[in-house]
């Protein structure tokens, strides 16, 4: 199928998402959509899937044009789109969420089961998507539930399938599965629409790229000519550093240290086992890890969040346990949370209030318990200023900021503070490839001023780039950390939960962390 | 497609600035607390301009128009003459419009028209506006007070008591110990919520509804015993209070000092919610109580305090009426209902403290003229309910007074492509 965009518009209160987009994705393709977070690339396909309504342009379809007024309409044309988040029912049979809204009944309006089993089962083995039919799509790893996904719109005979950011959920070996899968669809003569803001991966999977910048297509590439950096520089609109630039550490004494944590969850299954860590002053250490891994549970630990069922956390010897998290706050532990909408800010509050969200009742922001304006937003404009928070003024709703410039709001905030201990969770995701540049450098230079930094990221490109030390976490072990520079696939692997003596032979790992048996764990997952 | 190789203009840095600062411009519609530093003029221009007050203000016109409809109908006149509408349409529209006219003419000129109309409205906005905060308190830390009814009669049930049993004390000991005892009589009602919601995870709704039925059936009971009635008294209404604690009389009319209870308190909550430190606690627990505890602020402290905070306001308002115009001994049903009113108040006042109190002083004129308006032509009492129940209709409902108005409004929940949809 031939799918072409004309001067696609779709205006929103204040923005336009696209600007007069021209698009063309040929027969047999595997077309790449480049951008950053915001420049238009989910409007652009939300409104090919029928979602939204162009303002202006057409779509046509094997030249001619067609009107898409739902996503039933562009079914019936033959697009299929897998949602970042996936749009299955999770208590639901694979069989039945991919037949789902075309079931198949007998006589009287019963549920014809096998014949849907049958079906699934022949659509999987066509497309070599294997997939157990009778399988519930809860108990499914998140690669496979992507599979089913697919297998959705395949079922409902997709010839332009469009992937919205599939990598961003899956391990590295998973993501070369689904590049497997998607070639063999490419070759089946579908066309595919792959959305991604990595650049590493358009380059490995893409036929063509087309970059989307601030609504508008600045650009095509052909994956095999550009370079990471032509694409980087196309995408941001400015040269950028890819690398961070950084000197050997200077680690000092040990900051931060667990033991033996452990945490179980409130059915008794464990998030946490036996965890041991150091952090050293002027050292960063980056957590790596497919996301659900207990990266989040160590995360709370080690920042006062939360206290572990057995182990134990000291900051500069002393126990965590005994001080409060406000305390702790503002006595040496800044904490940039993984969900920044969630955790890290208060949408409806302004940017100055955000920023003093962890020291709202303290000098110099309050004064025998009111709130001292002049001072908080003297405070939030040099803030503004020095981390470069792009608004029209510090009175602004922090929720109303881009991705980007709301993180530098976090990153302002728990910076700023004179910390022993940054703790900071996917300190990148969802911000655009310029204000990655600048949170990357804020941390080094944290580093560089003698904090001790623990990354938390999933994101394999950000551990390599910024780590002095990396551990990755599988099934709530922590294997490492390891001295870089360490092999990009041996951490892949053991993401996927591949035993580090098996990698990295007998290559030992640092002092403050045993090797973690992971045998116990493989056969759980299998 | 434009240039096929990467050539990024040099100024596209300032361009990707620019135009950054004026997408958060436009999506950002609350400029809010932070502007602390600007003059009152410019903030009270900011406030009455402000498109939740223009809304309101058209809630309120519409609620009138349909109003006048339902008046225009219910009058005999008006129905015979639009039998012949098409022969004659002035009669019809003569009768409806004098039926209008008349009507929210003795409106009007009950609740603001005369001296004795305008105290009278101001007596019963009183407890309107101190039930309308304790509805409104809870709600900036994201909890819903149900129970302000149950409130108000456990704070005028104690303050009365304190009013009839303490004896020979002087006025200004007497009235604020009793004002006192309601107080806390009502905080400890609102206290019980929130220590079971902190506690237990019990919802405040449930909880609060269900105090509100113990609190009735209290005072039922506390009006068979000896305690409230006195010896040899078999009317179920409670003991008189004496001079010394109730409420002084103003402009020798039947208003008392209770109005000016209320808007101190109005004052006291206004400076705690809006340039206090525990106030940008309570806002932020209730705007994002996730992140609010990442922060290290208590979602435990803001719940108790707030609930309890609510109890001690709608205690006030018992101990106002207690202490007022139901000093001569109160009855079972001496609150009534002005807890429930708290809460259609707070809604129309947004939860804010200035809304607050302008919605209790609107409800409290609407009652009063309501009455004028029965006595003089002839339209029922509860014409007013429904004037009520339609303002708060259309304040819910924003979307349709905009609709209606053709107002348009840019907000961030509209523009999901750019914000929460491609930042997620």
């Amino acid at each position: 199928m031939e799918l072409e965009l004309r001067g696609i518009t779709k205006r929103f209160p204040g923005v336009i998402a696209n600007d007069h987009v021209d698009l063309r994705v040929t027969d047999g393709e595997i077309h790449g959509l480049l951008g950053e977070n915001g420049a238009g690339k989910s409007t652009l396909m939300n409104i090919l899937y029928g979602l939204y309504s162009a303002d202006e342009g057409e779509i046509l379809i094997d030249g001619s044009p067609v009107e898409l007024d739902g996503p039933a309409d562009a079914i019936a044309a033959g697009i299929g789109m897998v949602h970042q988040h996936f749009m299955l029912v999770p208590v639901f049979t694979v069989a039945e969420n991919i037949t789902l809204g075309t079931e198949m009944v007998r006589p009287g309006g019963r549920l014809d089961r096998s014949a849907a089993d049958d079906a699934v089962r022949e659509l999987s083995v066509r497309h070599g998507l294997p997939v157990e039919p009778d399988a519930v799509v809860e108990n499914l790893p998140v690669g496979l539930q992507q599979r089913v996904e697919i297998l959705k719109a395949l079922y409902r005979d997709a010839q332009l399938l469009i992937l919205d950011e599939p990598t961003a959920v899956l391990t590295p070996p998973e993501a070369d599965d689904l590049f497997e899968a998607m070639a063999s669809l490419r070759d089946d003569g579908r066309s595919l629409v792959f959305i991604s803001h990595k650049l590493r991966e358009h380059r490995a999977i893409a036929d063509r790229i087309s970059v989307l910048r601030r609504g508008r297509i600045v650009g095509t590439a052909d994956p095999r000519e550009a370079s990471e950096q032509e694409l980087a520089d196309l995408m941001v609109g400015r040269p950028v550093d890819l690398v961070v630039d950084k000197t050997p550490s200077a680690a000092g004494d040990v900051v931060l240290e667990a033991r033996g944590l452990g945490v179980v969850d409130d059915e008794g299954s464990p998030l946490l086992t036996d965890v041991d860590l150091a952090v050293r002053r002027g050292e960063i250490v980056a957590v790596a890890g497919v996301e659900g891994n207990g990266q989040g549970t160590l995360v709370a630990c080690v920042t006062g969040l939360r206290s572990p069922d057995s182990g134990s956390v000291t900051l500069r010897g002393t126990d965590l346990s005994a001080t409060s998290r406000v305390d702790l706050l503002r006595g040496g532990i800044g904490h940039v949370p993984e969900d920044r909408n969630r955790d890290g800010l208060v949408g409806p509050m302004s940017i100055a209030e955000n920023l003093i969200l962890d020291h709202w009742d303290a000098e110099p922001y309050a004064s025998r318990g009111l709130l001292q304006f002049a001072t908080i937003r003297r405070h939030a404009d040099e803030a503004v200023e020095a981390y470069d928070i792009r608004t029209p003024s510090s009175a602004t709703s922090a929720g109303s900021l881009s991705g980007g410039n709301q993180q530098k709001v976090v990153v302002a905030r728990e910076f700023d503070k004179d910390n022993d201990l940054l703790v900071a969770a996917q300190p990148t995701r969802g911000v655009d490839v310029g204000s990655i540049e600048y949170i990357h450098k804020r941390i080094v230079q944290e580093r560089d001023g003698g904090t001790a930094v623990l990354i938390v990221s999933s994101e394999l490109d950000e551990v390599l780039a910024l780590a002095d030390r990396v551990a990755v976490m599988f099934h709530g072990r922590l294997m490492g950390p390891f001295d870089m520079p360490i092999d990009k696939s041996a951490i892949g692997q053991m993401m996927a939960g591949a035993d580090p003596a098996d990698i990295l032979g007998d290559r030992p790992a640092t002092p403050d962390g045993p090797t973690a048996d992971v045998d116990a764990i493989d056969e759980e997952q299998s | 497609m434009t240039d096929g190789s990467p050539q990024p203009a040099p100024d596209a840095d300032d361009e990707v600035r620019r135009l950054e600062q004026e997408r958060a411009a436009v999506v950002d519609q609350d400029v809010r607390r932070t502007t602390g530093d600007e003059t009152l003029v410019q903030r009270l221009v900011d406030a009455v301009t402000g498109p939740n007050v223009v809304v309101t203000l058209l809630a309120i016109v519409l609620a009138l128009v349909i109003g006048a409809v339902l008046i225009a109908v219910s009058d005999a006149e008006a129905r015979t003459s639009l039998a012949y509408v098409f022969a004659r349409p002035g009669d019809f529209f003569g009768a409806a419009w004098t039926a209008i006219s008349d009507s929210y003419g003795a409106l009007a000129k009950g609740a603001v028209g005369s001296r004795n109309g305008i105290t009278e409205s101001l007596l019963a906005a009183t407890p309107l506006i101190l039930t309308g905060l304790a509805v409104a308190l809870p709600f900036r830390a994201g909890l819903f007070n149900i129970g302000g009814e149950g409130q108000v009669i456990a704070g005028g049930m104690v303050a009365s008591w304190v009013g009839f049993s303490a004896s020979g004390l002087p006025l200004v000991v007497h009235l604020p110990l009793a004002l006192a005892a309601g107080i806390v009589g009502g905080a400890l009602m609102g206290w019980i919520p929130g220590v079971l919601k902190t506690r237990t995870g019990a919802h405040e709704v449930i909880t609060t509804i269900m105090l509100n039925n113990i609190a009735r059936i209290a005072l039922s009971y506390a009006l068979t015993s000896a305690i409230f009635l006195g010896p040899n008294n078999v009317n179920p209404r409670g003991l008189s209070v004496p001079d010394s604690a109730r409420l002084p009389r103003l402009f020798d009319s039947r208003l008392n000092a209770g109005i000016i209870v209320a808007i101190v308190a109005a004052i006291l909550l206004y400076y705690l919610m809006e340039r206090s430190s525990r106030g940008f606690e309570i806002e932020a627990v209730g705007l994002n109580p996730h992140a609010a505890s990442s922060a290290g602020m208590s979602v435990a402290r803001a719940t108790i305090f707030t609930l309890a905070g609510a109890g001690a306001l709608a205690g006030l308002a018992g101990a106002v009426l207690g202490l007022g115009v139901a000093a001569g001994g109160i009855t079972t049903g001496f609150s009534a209902g002005v807890g429930f009113d708290g809460i259609t108040v707070a809604l129309l006042g947004r939860a804010r403290v200035p809304g607050t109190v302008a919605a209790g002083l609107l409800f409290g004129a609407l009652s009063i003229g309501g009455r004028a308006m029965q006595a003089q032509a002839g339209i029922n009492l509860d014409l007013v309910g429904v004037l009520q129940a339609l303002i708060i209709l259309f304040v819910a409902a924003p979307a349709l007074v905009q609709a209606l108005f053709r107002l348009k409004r840019a907000r961030p929940g509209v523009t999901p492509g750019m914000t929460a949809g491609e930042s997620a």
